[in-house]
This record gives structure tokens, sequence and C-alpha cells, in this order.
């Protein structure tokens, strides 16, 4: 780790302003952070501890939408009575990530600004245009089995790590962030960036942003939902493919499904061509593997993660019957 | 030198280092045309051993079977890191080290550093799980003592977990061919078993996969032969059953295939191909119980219920699999020496030079070592892992218990021997003038046989004769090595131990018996049922049932737990562990236990552990053969059978993951 | 555990992986003549003059813990992590250090009541926060009924990640999600045992939930 200065800030303005100033990094859990910082990926000069800021609540909006304040942990959300009951798929999403005690520690924001896991950005060792931008993609023709295969760029093939994050990108959430210039609202889809020729901008905050809460909209409770993922080992690891659903099925027909797809995504990836399958159709087996057809047409895949195309289909369309077959 | 860990770590990553980069060979499949035949392995092993003409006899064959089988480089990953603590007082040396053999680093530590073996002290107290890492000595025990010097002052050295993965050894990657002749009642005609693994450019290390095929089941004609291919990668070391582990997931996958040809249940197979005798040393076995384990497990697990057609068993969404492999892993003895001491308070203390490495060794030692005292165990200290100690084992080849036990019974049989002849020599003693062969210890005192009123304690007897201890010293010069232990140099402790050994009847009995008909081997079964879910390729282990061959159970409780253990690293290998170079530069990618899966709590099934705990009287007067490692042969081969049972797919490459069962 | 299996005794022999035969060959045939002075030497004689980096200088921080009921008021590094600081300033060597990246649990404390890895927590973020490390279980000789419960199932085998799954144990038994033995397994997996002593850890934690 490279030497640091702790800052303690008991208010948004001054964690803002501290923020401002070169090299800063806010902490809440520091479960991500803290691991870069010891492999010097990340080497912030301040380190803006905001666990004093006022955001760790979870309210009910009058539109029946959630409040989920960003300091709120992994396991308070996972476990909260209201997400539980109307947004199972968060609950499931959450708790499918990590351990016990890393959603104990992590927050609701860092979960939105956690890194990738690709092993070479995570060794300096090798080259990495996320972490050293310019200095190329090692991982484009190395081990590459975890690597994504939608959103992919010539400059990184890393995917987004999150569960959480793929729950609220089919929860459709809008994340409320403070800067100098006031507060404003990012669509969950505008949040993460795709790579491009710039892999190292992985988000759209503006410098001393902060994010204080991320709300979900009010859900018809006719939707039925999960959150599947698949990997190879039973817990404590990030997916190979997962995908969150929900689903408004009435007389054997969906009225409207929200998809999301993890673990093969450059950003939590919302499957728009396979909601457009759904929408409207016959609630069978048939239309779930249509929309994982479509859902995964755009994919393209490495050397070693070509099994991620079709896993990810039978992902879909697995989250979809087990979905469809809740009462 | 830094003052703390966080300026140590800062400044070592402001190093830069320069170098000429040359094209770096990097994979073992890519450059199997560069094998070459190693003369031995460790210590002298044969790696081609052959009988009978193999070759001819697999091309005549009814029935044959030949596949190529693949494990990757897998890593020890004990919980604790490599570690080093090193502290000169003048020219004296003290080393705290995570080692597998104290008396190992002491040697190290002597030649490299150019000092005499007294001026160096090692510790290994307490070892965070070894499993083979700890077993070579790697850079850290050596620069910290150097740093040390230096500086003057105290160095610890800790590995990173990431620099375990590069520094600390592992498991080499095998191709593994393996052909197997039979006539159509499946009796095998023709073994034949290649190996080609990977070592380095500055060391040799074979990965003997085919050693436990030269013995396993009865063939006139075998062919086992290993060979290297260097690569740009640190040395290989041992790894928990080198060479059986990956060796027995070839040989009994190779064994279900030939079964499913015959159409023979695979248990039955193995049992047409008992090996009644070790047919290439030519030589009985000293206890084999292998026929009990095959019945006993396939009991537990209701092998009854599997179908002999893949993919045909249900329940609900998963595919239900059931599958089997023989376990075996050699028993091994060394010479070892220990010392017992009697206080006058009562209380009694073995020291030996070997160490615990989570195996529980304090545990059973103190079991033996309270037997043998006739005291409670609360009043026997066993003490390791310290190099000034009589020199015992090394921990590795599952020996220490069969090795150390013996002389720490005897020298603690010694030293009441000792206690009862002081009485039967002092008049003032109710057991004066008896015999020694009339008298016996039990519970702290020592007593007329036929009149156990004529009595009295070890306290009395040494309080009368004002000793404030009482010791006595044994070695055991027993080796299931083909010569027999040279003696030990002339005034070493060692020296003294078996001069005193001359006159310990426990040691006498042990050393006359004569071995060199027998062949040492541990044997078991591994029953597996797997839960298959055949749309998304995972795997869930419903049951593993193993039946182990171990000669006699010291302590249920630890050995239930090192089997269990092994078992558990085996469904590591089945399932997930798996180490991957970057094929361009070479360097380890997944260096972190994010990245190199481990199991964990979700992953484990429901075990159960049985045992035939029948003494194996051959191998030392305590009946018992090591156990750290059997547990993990055979197993990985199972979970591939199961595997097979429930879908019908024949995945020849570890791990098991849900991408090859998909394709 | 492992070695050669056919010749256990030849690993009595000492021996340097990755160097053996040219580091070791070399040094035992400079025989008695060696000392430490020419392998000392070597590592400053050789090579170019070395090139310093800048390196910039620690910060301090200072912060009042409360650990295990006891209160230190330390000025720290600020890079320190709680793991570090129980280990290294405290004397509290029971919690341990397994990967240092969250990726094993072994340095599990309680942190509030809660179970979090200290080694990716900076101390200087635990003012005001009640730690109790493993050393803080046991009431004066009165073990903690979970480390009982350990004891008496044989939960471990080596003891290194014992810490980290005891204080994990008692997290999960205070949280109160984990009914059956699927989600005591589950919600224990952030607790790698590479011993595996898995069943017997979940034997002890059912012992203690129905006690």
């Amino acid at each position: 780790m490279e030497p640091f200065k702790l800052i303690r800030v008991h208010d948004n303005q001054a964690a803002i302003r501290t923020a401002l100033m070169a090299g800063s990094r806010f902490i809440a859990g520091g479960t991500n952070l803290i691991d870069l910082m010891k492999l010097h990926i990340e080497t912030p000069k301040q380190v803006v501890d905001i666990n004093k800021l006022p955001f760790s609540g979870i309210e009910e909006l009058p539109d029946g939408g959630l409040r989920i304040g960003a300091l709120v942990k992994n396991s308070d959300l996972a476990y909260h009575p209201v997400v539980i009951k109307k947004y199972p798929v968060l609950s499931e999403a959450l708790l499918s990530g990590a351990s016990p005690q890393l959603r104990n520690m992590a927050s609701v924001g860092g979960n939105l600004m956690q890194r990738t896991r690709c092993p070479y950005f995570y060794n300096t060792d090798f080259a990495c245009n996320k972490r050293n931008p310019g200095s190329g993609c090692a991982a484009l023709t190395g081990y590459n089995r975890m690597n994504a295969v939608l959103g992919t760029s010539d400059h990184c093939i890393a995917t987004h790590p999150s569960d959480m994050c793929v729950a609220l990108a089919a929860l459709d959430a809008t994340i409320h962030v403070q800067g100098t210039k006031g507060s404003r609202l990012i669509p969950f889809g505008e949040f993460h960036r795709l790579p491009g020729q710039t892999p190292h901008v992985e988000h759209s905050l503006l410098p001393g942003e902060l994010i204080t809460h991320v709300d979900i909209p009010g859900m018809s409770y006719s939707y039925r939902s999960h959150y599947l993922k698949v990997r190879d080992r039973a817990s404590y690891e990030f997916a190979l493919t997962s995908a969150a659903v929900l689903l408004d099925i009435r007389g054997g027909r969906i009225q409207k499904a929200d998809i999301a797809l993890g673990g093969v995504g450059t950003k939590p990836w919302r499957a728009v061509p396979a909601e457009k399958v759904l929408n409207g159709a016959s609630a069978d087996l048939q239309t779930y593997r249509a929309a994982a057809e479509a859902a995964l047409s755009q994919a393209k895949s490495y050397k070693d993660n070509a099994y991620k195309i079709e896993l990810a289909k039978r992902t879909l369309v697995r989250a979809l019957t087990t979905a469809a077959a809740i009462s | 030198m830094a003052e703390t860990f966080e300026q140590a770590e800062q400044a070592a990553a402001l190093i830069k280092v320069t170098y000429e980069e040359q094209p770096a060979i990097v994979g073992l499949e890519e450059n199997l045309t560069s094998a070459y035949k190693p003369a031995a392995g460790l210590g002298g092993a044969a790696t081609q051993v052959t009988r009978g003409e193999a070759e001819a006899a697999f091309q005549s064959a009814a029935v044959r079977s030949e596949q190529t089988y693949t494990t990757p480089v897998y890593h020890h990953n004990a919980m604790e890191p490599h570690a080093t603590i090193a502290q000169w007082e003048g020219d004296k040396l003290t080393v705290y080290d995570a080692t597998q053999s104290v008396m190992g680093v002491k040697g190290l530590l002597s030649v490299t550093l150019g000092i005499p073996a007294e001026n160096v002290q090692v510790y290994a107290l307490y070892i965070g799980g070894g499993f083979g890492s700890k077993g070579f000595t790697w850079a850290n025990t050596l620069l910290a003592p150097m740093a040390a010097k230096q500086f003057d002052r105290p160095v610890k050295l800790v590995l990173s977990r990431q620099q375990v993965f590069s520094t600390a050894g592992r498991r080499t990657q095998t191709v593994q061919k393996v052909s197997l002749g039979a006539d159509s009642t499946g009796k095998l005609a023709a073994v034949k078993h290649a190996t080609i693994s990977e070592t380095s450019f500055v060391d040799e290390f074979v990965e003997t996969a085919g050693v436990a095929t030269t013995m396993l089941y009865s063939t006139p004609n075998l062919d086992v032969s290993h060979e290297l291919v260097r690569l740009n990668r640190g040395t290989p070391c041992p790894t928990r059953a080198p060479g059986e582990a990956p060796g027995t997931f070839a040989l009994e996958v190779a064994m279900d295939e030939l079964a499913e040809q015959l159409k023979i249940d695979p248990a039955q197979l193995r049992l047409i191909n008992h090996a009644d005798m070790e047919e290439q040393k030519k030589k009985q076995f000293s206890e084999k119980s292998l026929k009990e384990c095959y019945q006993k497990g396939a009991e537990v697990i209701g092998w009854k219920n599997r179908k002999a057609e893949p993919g045909t068993l249900r329940e609900g969404n998963y595919l239900v699999g059931y599958g089997m492999a023989t376990a075996t892993y050699p028993a091994n003895r060394s010479a070892s020496t220990a010392k017992a001491t009697l206080f006058a308070d009562g209380h009694a203390e073995i020291l030996c030079g070997t160490q615990d490495i989570g195996t529980g060794t304090y545990t059973v030692m103190t079991q033996v070592a309270a037997d043998a005292f006739a005291l409670p165990p609360e009043k026997v200290k066993v003490k390791l892992g310290d190099s000034s100690y009589p020199k015992g084992a090394q921990s590795g080849g599952s020996q220490v218990s069969a090795s150390v036990g013996p002389p720490i019974r005897a020298a603690a049989l010694g030293a009441i021997s000792k206690l009862i002849r002081l009485a039967i020599a002092d008049p003032s003693s109710p057991l004066h003038g008896y015999k020694e062969e009339e008298i016996m210890a039990d519970n702290g005192k020592i007593h007329l046989i036929k009149e156990p009123g004529r009595v009295e304690t070890y306290v009395q007897i040494m309080n009368r004769k004002g000793l404030d201890k009482l010791e006595a010293q044994a070695k055991t010069n027993v080796s299931t090595r083909p010569s027999t232990p040279a003696p030990a140099p002339a005034g070493s402790p060692e020296a003294k131990a078996e001069e005193e050994s001359k006159a310990n009847k426990a040691v006498q009995e042990d050393e006359k018996m004569d071995r060199k008909d027998y062949a040492f081997h541990s044997f078991g079964a591994h029953f597996v049922k797997v839960l298959v879910d055949p749309d998304l390729g995972m795997i869930k282990i419903d049951r593993i049932v193993g039946v182990m061959d171990i000669g006699t159970v010291m302590n249920l409780k630890t050995a239930t737990n090192q089997i269990m253990g092994g078992m558990i690293f085996g469904i590591g290998m089945a399932l997930m562990e798996n180490t991957q170079y970057d094929p361009n530069n070479g360097r380890v990618v997944t260096r972190d236990l994010a990245q190199y899966l481990v199991p964990v709590h979700a992953d484990i099934p429901e075990i159960e552990v049985h045992f035939i705990n029948k003494p194996d009287t051959f191998i030392s007067p305590i009946g018992a053969r090591g156990i750290g490692e059997i547990g993990i042969t055979g197993i990985t081969a199972a979970i591939a059978n199961a595997v097979y049972n429930a879908t019908g797919k024949r995945v020849r490459d570890l791990p098991i993951t849900p991408d090859k069962l998909i394709s | 555990m492992a070695d050669n299996p056919n010749h256990p005794e030849e690993n009595d022999e000492p021996k340097a992986g990755t160097t053996r035969r040219g580091f070791l060959s070399q040094l035992t045939f400079a025989g008695a003549g060696l000392t430490l002075a020419p392998l000392l030497g070597a590592a400053s004689t050789k090579g170019s003059e070395p090139v310093l980096a800048a390196a910039a200088a620690a910060e301090i921080t200072t912060v009042s813990l409360t650990i295990n009921g006891k209160k230190h008021l330390l000025s720290l590094d600020s890079r320190m992590t709680l793991l570090d600081v129980l280990r290294e300033k405290l004397s509290l060597p029971g919690t341990k250090k397994g990967c240092d990246h969250g990726q094993c649990g072994a340095c599990t404390v309680l942190v509030d009541g809660r179970r979090i890895n200290s080694c990716l927590m900076l101390a200087g973020m635990c003012a005001g926060l009640e730690v109790t490390s493993i050393e803080g279980l046991a009431n004066r000789d009165q073990l903690h009924p979970m480390q009982h419960a350990f004891l008496k199932h044989d939960g471990f085998q080596c003891g290194y990640c014992t810490p980290g799954q005891i204080c994990s144990a008692i997290g999960l038994v205070k949280e109160g999600h984990a009914h059956t033995d699927a989600e005591i397994k589950e919600l224990m997996s952030g607790n790698i045992c590479r011993c595996g002593a898995y069943q017997n850890i979940v034997a002890a934690i059912k012992e203690v939930q129905n006690a």
C-alpha cells in the first residue's frame, strides 16, 4: 500500500470538497478499495471515510418504491423485510455474492463502484488498459475463461463482478448523487460504462460526486422473479453466468419482462433484446429459449470462454422457467 | 530492512528489476515432444517399471481401453503461508519456521550458511498445514537468517498468498495415457501407464503418477513409465499423495471405462483383479483387507441402486450417478528417536524432533505415551517441533505415527523399566527382590502382578531415591526402505539413544522382526453419489462413503478427520482447483484464493468414513499405518465415474467444471 | 504430510526447492570454507549502483480502539488494517492472516457483534467500535460455548483457520438466518478450512444453536 491520509468526514459538503482534491477516494466498507490498494492498483493520497454520513437508512417511498442509503450494508439490505417481500430478486442476488463477512462490511455504494476481478487487472505484472491506459490487454490472448462475452472491445474484456448490480439493472434502479453543483439522478443503465477505447472510465460520476442513495421504483405485486447464479464452486465465488429475471405473467402471457445478466458483460447487462422477445409472448419454454438466443445474439467469445455463451443462455432459460413457476 | 509490514510491502513495490527477455517455454501440452526420461524420482524412486510383455499382451487382449487423462497444476494452499523468523545470538542461530521437518531445516541451514549444525536451533511448535509445501525448504527460510545477520537483529519474513503461488512449490500438471487390456472375463492381461509431467530448468521433480499402478491390480504384463518436460516454471514439489493422487485418477477412471466395455460392475472388476500379493516386488502384503472395503462401501452407499446405463436415474431436476474407486497409499516408516522422562511430581514428558502439521500428532502420541507410561493422558506432555530434541521423522509420506510411535512407546517403557529396577533393588520397597517380569505398571503405580496389593507409586520410588527425574531414550532403526538405516554417527545424541536401545526390550522386539518379505500398503474404497444439473452442468456431491484399511485406528476422531480432509482435498481436485499460467509469459494468473478455488463449506456433502481397524502387526508394535494421504487417492476418479454414471459424459480432464459438462 | 512415498527418509535431507541443484550444491562444495560473509556480501557488491526510488512517508493516524473490552489509544500508520494492529501492535496473534484479501476468512473477528474480515478493515476506521477477537471470547478459564463445541467435535486440524471459523460461527448464530445444515454451510462459506474439518465444524455450530 502507498501511504495515504485518512480523513474522516461528517457532512456531505466536506466529503465532496475533500474528494475534489487530487488522488482522493471515498471509503465505506473498503472491501474492494483496500484489496486493490494492497496490490498497488489503487494508490489514493487521501482516503475519505464517509461512514458518518447520513445514508444508512432504508425507507419506503410514497409511490411504493424503496430508497436505499448508499452506506447500507449488503447484508442489511439482503435481509430487510421489505426487500425480501417486494424485491426478493435483490435479496437473492446480494446473498449469492461474496461471503457473510464481506456482506457485513460492503456498502451499496461500494458495490456499485466495485471494479472488475479480471486477473490481469489484479496483477501489476501484466498489461491492462483499465489499470494502466494504453498498456494493452493481456487478457485478450491470455487465460480468459472468466472474461466477458458481451460489451467487450479490443481494449478490454473484463466482466463487471457484482451480483447486486445485475438485480438493480433488472429493477430499473436510479442512482442519486451529490456533487459541487448539487444533486442529480443517474438511471442505472447509464451509470456503468462500456469499455470501448477507454476501459479505465468505468462509471459516469463526475469528480467529487458522492453516491447518496439508490431508488427502486414500486412494483406490481404480480411480478415473479428469480436470481440464478452458476459457478464452479457452491458459494463464495464470482459468477460464471447469472441472470436476474422479473416476469409479469397474466393468463399464460408475459405482460412485461425485465431481464439482466451477470458474469458475461463488461457492465451489469440489461438484456433488452430478450425482453423484446418475452414481452407479449406466451410464457413457455420455446419463448424462453428464443429470449435467451436474443440475449446472447451479439456475444463474442475469446480463447477460453466460448462456453459462457451457451451457459448464459441456459442460465436465463432456467431463471425464466423458475420464476414463471412461482405461484 | 523495514521496521513494519507496511514499510516492507511499500518498499518492495518500488524495486524495479530490469532483465533481458527471452522466449518462455510455458505449456506442458505444447511441449510434450521435448519430454525426457528422468533417471529416478525423489530419493531414487524407480520411474520406469515393467514386467512381462505389456505391449504385446495389450495388443492381443480381447477387450482394450486406451485413453489419455490430464490433470492441471494444483497448489497446496495451506491456510498458513510460509513464514520464517530468524535471530542470531553471536554465532548461534534460532529460527522459527513453518516447516514439515525441523531436522531438515536445521541441516539445510547448517550447510547453506556454513555453520555447525549444533549452532542452529529450529522451532516449529505448530504448523498451519503443510500438504507437502513445507516439506521442501524455500527461499524464505534462507533469506530471513541472512538478513538477520546483515542487520544484526531479528527478522520476520512471511510470504503473501500471491507469492505462495510462485515461490513455494506445487503439484505438477500431468498427461497420463492408460492402456488396459483384459480377457472377456475382465481379468487384466496388460496394464500400461505412461505419465508426462513438468519440472523446472533448475531441478528435477517427478510426479510418480504410475507408482500405484505397479501394485494395485493383478496383471502379468505391466509397463509404467514417467517422462518430464522442462518448463519455465519454478520447481514442483510433493503435494498430498504425490503421484498417487493424480495417478489414481487416471487408473481408476480407466478401470471404470474398462468395466463399462466389459459390461461388468466396476466394483466387481476390482475384485476380479484383486492383487493377493505385491506382484512387482513379489512380496506378501503385511495386512490387506481391501475386499472388505469394497463390500462395506457398496453396502453403505446403496450401490445396488446404481444403474449400469448412464443417465437413466433421476431425482427431480437432477441426474443421479454412483461411482467408486480404489484408494491406496504406501505405509512408510523410518528410523526415529525419542526421549522419555518421568518426573518426581508424577508427570511424564516425551521429547521427539518431529512436528505436528495439523494431523493430530500431539494427540495421538500423547495416547501412545500415556499407555506406555501407564499414566492418564493429562499427566503426559508430548513435546515436538524442536530441533534440539532427538531426531524424529519428517512429516511426509504419511509416516509420522508409524515412525515415531514405536520409539516414543519404547522410551516410555524404558523409563518404567528403569523405575521398576530401582524398586526391585531398593530394600525399602515392597517390591524389593522380585523380578521385573513379575511387576506391572498401572495408573502411576507399579505392583506385583500376582499380588496387586504389593504396590507403590512412581512418585514414592523417585522421592525415596531423591530423584527429580528419570530419563530413557529409544531409537528404532526400522525402515520400510529396502536398505537398513545406517547407525547414527558416533557421539551424536542418536548414537547415545541407539546404545541405550540395545537394552530396551520394546526396541529389540521391534527391530528383530523380519520385514523383508512384506510390502506395506494401505488400501481403501471410495463410493460417491452425485447429483448433476444437466442443463447448467453443476455438480452437487450428495454423499461420499470411504472405507479405509489403514491398520490400527489410534484415534477415531483424528483419523476420521484426516480421511475426510483428504476426500475434501480430492473434491477440490476433481471439481474446481486448477492453477492457470499465462500462455504468453508463463506467470501464474490464478494466484489468489478468489481465482484458485478450494472447496468451501457449501461444497461439502454428507461424508461417512469407516475403518477396517485391523492391526498391521508387521509395520510396528502399534499396528498403525499412516492416514494423511490415502484419503485423497482414488476420490477424484470416484467422483468422475459418478458424474459419468449420471450424465454419460466422460470427462478425462480435471477439474470437471460446468463448461465441460454442457459442451 | 506428503512426500516421496517410496523413500520418505530421503526428505530428511535438506532440500531447497527452486535452486537446490544450482545453489545448494555450489554451497555444499564450498564446504567448511564457506562463511556468511560472501553470501551476504554478494547482494551489495554485484550489479550496478542501486537507483534509489523516492518513497512517500507514512501518514500517522490516531485512533482509540476497544479490543476485547479494553481501550487502546494508538498512533498508527494509516495503512494498518485491524488485522495487523491486532497481531503486530497489540500482541493478539490469535487472529490469522491467510490471504490478506478477504478470500479466506482466517482473519474474521466480531465488530459490534458482527463478523467481518479484519484484513480489509483499516484500523483507523474502527474508532468507537467494539472489536472482539478470539482472545476475547473466553470468560477467564471458561471457554465460550462455541470454543468448547469445536473442541468436542474436533472442528479443526491444523488450527490456523479456527479462530476465524469460531468468530464466524458466533456471528452466524447471532444473525439467526441458518436453520438447516445447508444454510449453515452456505453461511459459513466465507471461512475456508484447507484441512477439511467442515463436517465437524457444522456439528459444533449445531450443538451451540441447539443448546
